[in-house]
């Protein structure tokens, strides 16, 4: 049975940067604050945020870092206790019935955080048998997944000395080994070559073809857009979009995004520009910089170009963009998610 | 609790452990055996210990070696896992409380420091006699005194490695570790604080006065020792308070 994902208004306060299971730093170097002397600071990660992804479903947190995605991630995996709000995984609340969600899932984390003093076969029989798996299931298990992620070369070496693209390859076989309904994946593909990113979307897909509920966070857009079934946008701690990929998209006025830099502030110009035909929006940016929202791209070029010649101002930089998860994100906030 | 999980993992432990038997041997027993063979043979021999000081020094040695192999195994694991290499995320998603990925801990530190206890006696024996008087004459309470001061080692290892970070590892081996084996009635009993009041006082906050006086009472009765129930409860006592502060410590480490 296919388990789905809920979560309602979710918030998260921290009082101290966030530790391991945030995804963070890990290691402090820092040395403590005297005692009393000021208020620790607050560090909001999550602002309510309220999800429901299907049964079944590919679904996609995007959005920077630090937007909250491997908060979030971590409050559904049980190695966050959220401030306020609540998580359910298949029905079952997070918090409240922490094994039998264990179960439900299978977590790939952000950084790798495999077994050091193990070989990856034993890493992957270790995981099986701690989810009670019979010794001829787990032995068979490990031995198909390690075949599937490409690994059977290096089955029977300690990780230590793996590459991270090794190391990230057998994560997810781990993830995988007691055949969760819900699998997480946090940056699964950050530090992967092209070639390994495509097995892993192409293994992403075929599992969720089984009938399991993924739950990926990123912030490669291509990334959200080649994979995810429906997405939702994640900015400080909270959603800004929601939405299948097509939708967002097209959520964007006009769907083109025609970014300008100009020679000085005119803002006599970009009220003309405002008047170009397929222009829907025009937003003052940062450096003498405007945004057009528009439903054409390089057509507008020609015509942005003698407008500026018109007014006497310099055109210092012009860049298209077709309809993107990018623009939306900027739409919304005014920043690149590259940025 | 789950018992195929915790079971896994102690299966988990006990692979890792026999992968570096070597190393694991070295460094549990090299130290303790130098110390035998340059306190209870050398002295000894060139007279500046009394002969009977090999006795007296065997309890000290065994309790020494066993809190040493406990504290090493649970903490050192535990600092490491939780900070560096993170590879504990994976047993803190079993299905089970995650209380027992802490006890699983304690239970495979408390069967190390057995271990390393068991082993000890016949090592240091070998190298001391003849001469040591050692009598098992109340075998049963033996084995209560040492199960209680492996798992008192295994406890501590809890409760430092889930409270100290790892640029810290030093200063709690020169802070807590240092201070608790010279101040810990290892090398001599505790009636031969009697010169010293104030320290005979102050040295019974410190668990391992215990552990070497319970061993003591239990193998070398010969000697004075502190009373065998004042250190059973003595030892109960440190055990549940160091359980209590550790799992409370891993908590605070394992769940953000």
């Amino acid at each position: 049975m296919a388990a789905g994902i809920r979560t309602k208004d979710l918030r998260k306060i921290y009082n101290s940067p966030p530790p391991l299971a945030a995804g963070s730093g890990g290691i402090s170097f820092a040395a403590k604050r005297s005692k009393g002397k000021q208020p620790k600071p607050e560090i909001v990660a999550l602002d309510g945020i309220s999800l429901d992804i299907l049964p079944g479903e590919i679904f996609c947190l995007l959005g920077p870092n630090g937007a909250g995605k491997s908060t979030t991630v971590g409050v559904l995996t049980t190695r966050v206790r959220p401030t306020a709000g609540e998580a359910w995984i298949g029905g079952h609340d997070v918090w409240k019935e922490q094994a039998t969600v264990k179960r439900l899932i299978g977590v790939v984390a952000q950084r790798p955080n495999l077994d050091f003093s193990l070989t990856a076969r034993e890493i992957l029989v270790f995981h099986g048998a701690y989810f009670g798996l019979s010794s001829h299931e787990r032995n068979k298990r490990a031995e198909s997944l390690l075949e599937r992620f490409k690994l059977t070369d290096r089955a029977d070496q300690i990780v230590r000395g793996f590459s991270g693209g090794m190391m990230q390859r057998l994560s997810i076989a781990r993830a995988m080994m007691h055949d969760p309904q819900v699998l997480f994946l946090d940056e699964p593909s950050a530090g992967l070559d092209p070639q390994t990113r495509l097995l892993l979307w192409e293994i992403i897909r075929e599992y969720n073809q089984s009938g399991k509920t993924v739950l990926l966070t990123t912030h490669n857009m291509e990334e959200a857009d080649a994979l995810c079934q429906r997405l939702a946008i994640v900015d400080h701690g909270r959603i800004i979009a929601l939405g299948t990929p097509k939708e967002l998209k097209s959520s964007v006025p006009g769907g083109y995004l025609v970014r300008v830099r100009l020679g000085h502030h005119a803002p006599e110009l970009l009220q003309r520009l405002k008047s170009l035909s397929g222009v829907r929006e025009v937003r003052a940016t940062e450096n003498n910089g405007a945004d057009l929202y528009a439903d054409r791209g390089g057509s507008l070029v020609p015509e942005v170009a003698n407008l500026a010649l018109a007014a006497n101002v310099e055109l210092c930089d012009v860049h298209i963009s077709e309809p993107s998860l990018e623009n939306l994100f900027l739409h919304h906030t005014g920043r690149s998610l590259r940025e | 609790m789950n018992y195929k999980a915790f079971m896994a993992m102690l299966a988990r432990d006990v692979r890792v452990a026999r992968r570096n038997i070597v190393a694991l041997l070295f460094q549990t027993f090299l130290q303790p055996l130098m110390f035998v063979y340059i306190f209870g043979r050398v002295m000894v021999g060139s007279g500046f210990m009394p002969p009977n000081y090999k006795s007296l020094l065997l309890p000290g040695i065994i309790a020494l070696c066993m809190v040493g192999t406990g504290i090493w195994a649970v903490a050192m694991p535990l600092i490491g896992e939780f900070q560096f290499t993170r590879e504990i995320e994976d047993r803190l998603l079993a299905p089970m409380d995650i209380s027992w990925v802490a006890i699983e801990k304690v239970v495979a530190g408390t069967l190390q420091a057995l271990a390393a206890g068991i082993m000890v006696i016949p090592a240091a024996w070998l190298l001391l006699r003849p001469g040591v008087d050692l009598s098992l004459h109340r075998p049963l309470l033996f084995a209560v005194v040492a199960i209680l001061v492996a798992l008192f080692s295994a406890c501590g290892g809890l409760a430092l490695g889930c409270s100290i970070e790892q640029t810290h590892i030093g200063l709690m081996f020169s802070l807590v570790v240092a201070p608790m084996i010279f101040f810990g009635c290892t090398y001599y009993p505790w009636s031969a604080l009697a010169n010293f009041p104030i320290m005979q006082k102050a040295v019974l906050v410190n668990p391992l006065v215990y552990a070497s006086e319970g061993l003591r009472a239990t193998l070398v009765p010969q000697f004075p020792h502190l009373s065998l129930l004042a250190v059973l409860i003595a030892l109960v006592g440190f055990n549940a308070l160091l359980l209590t502060v550790g799992l409370q410590q891993f908590h605070k480490k394992a769940v953000s």
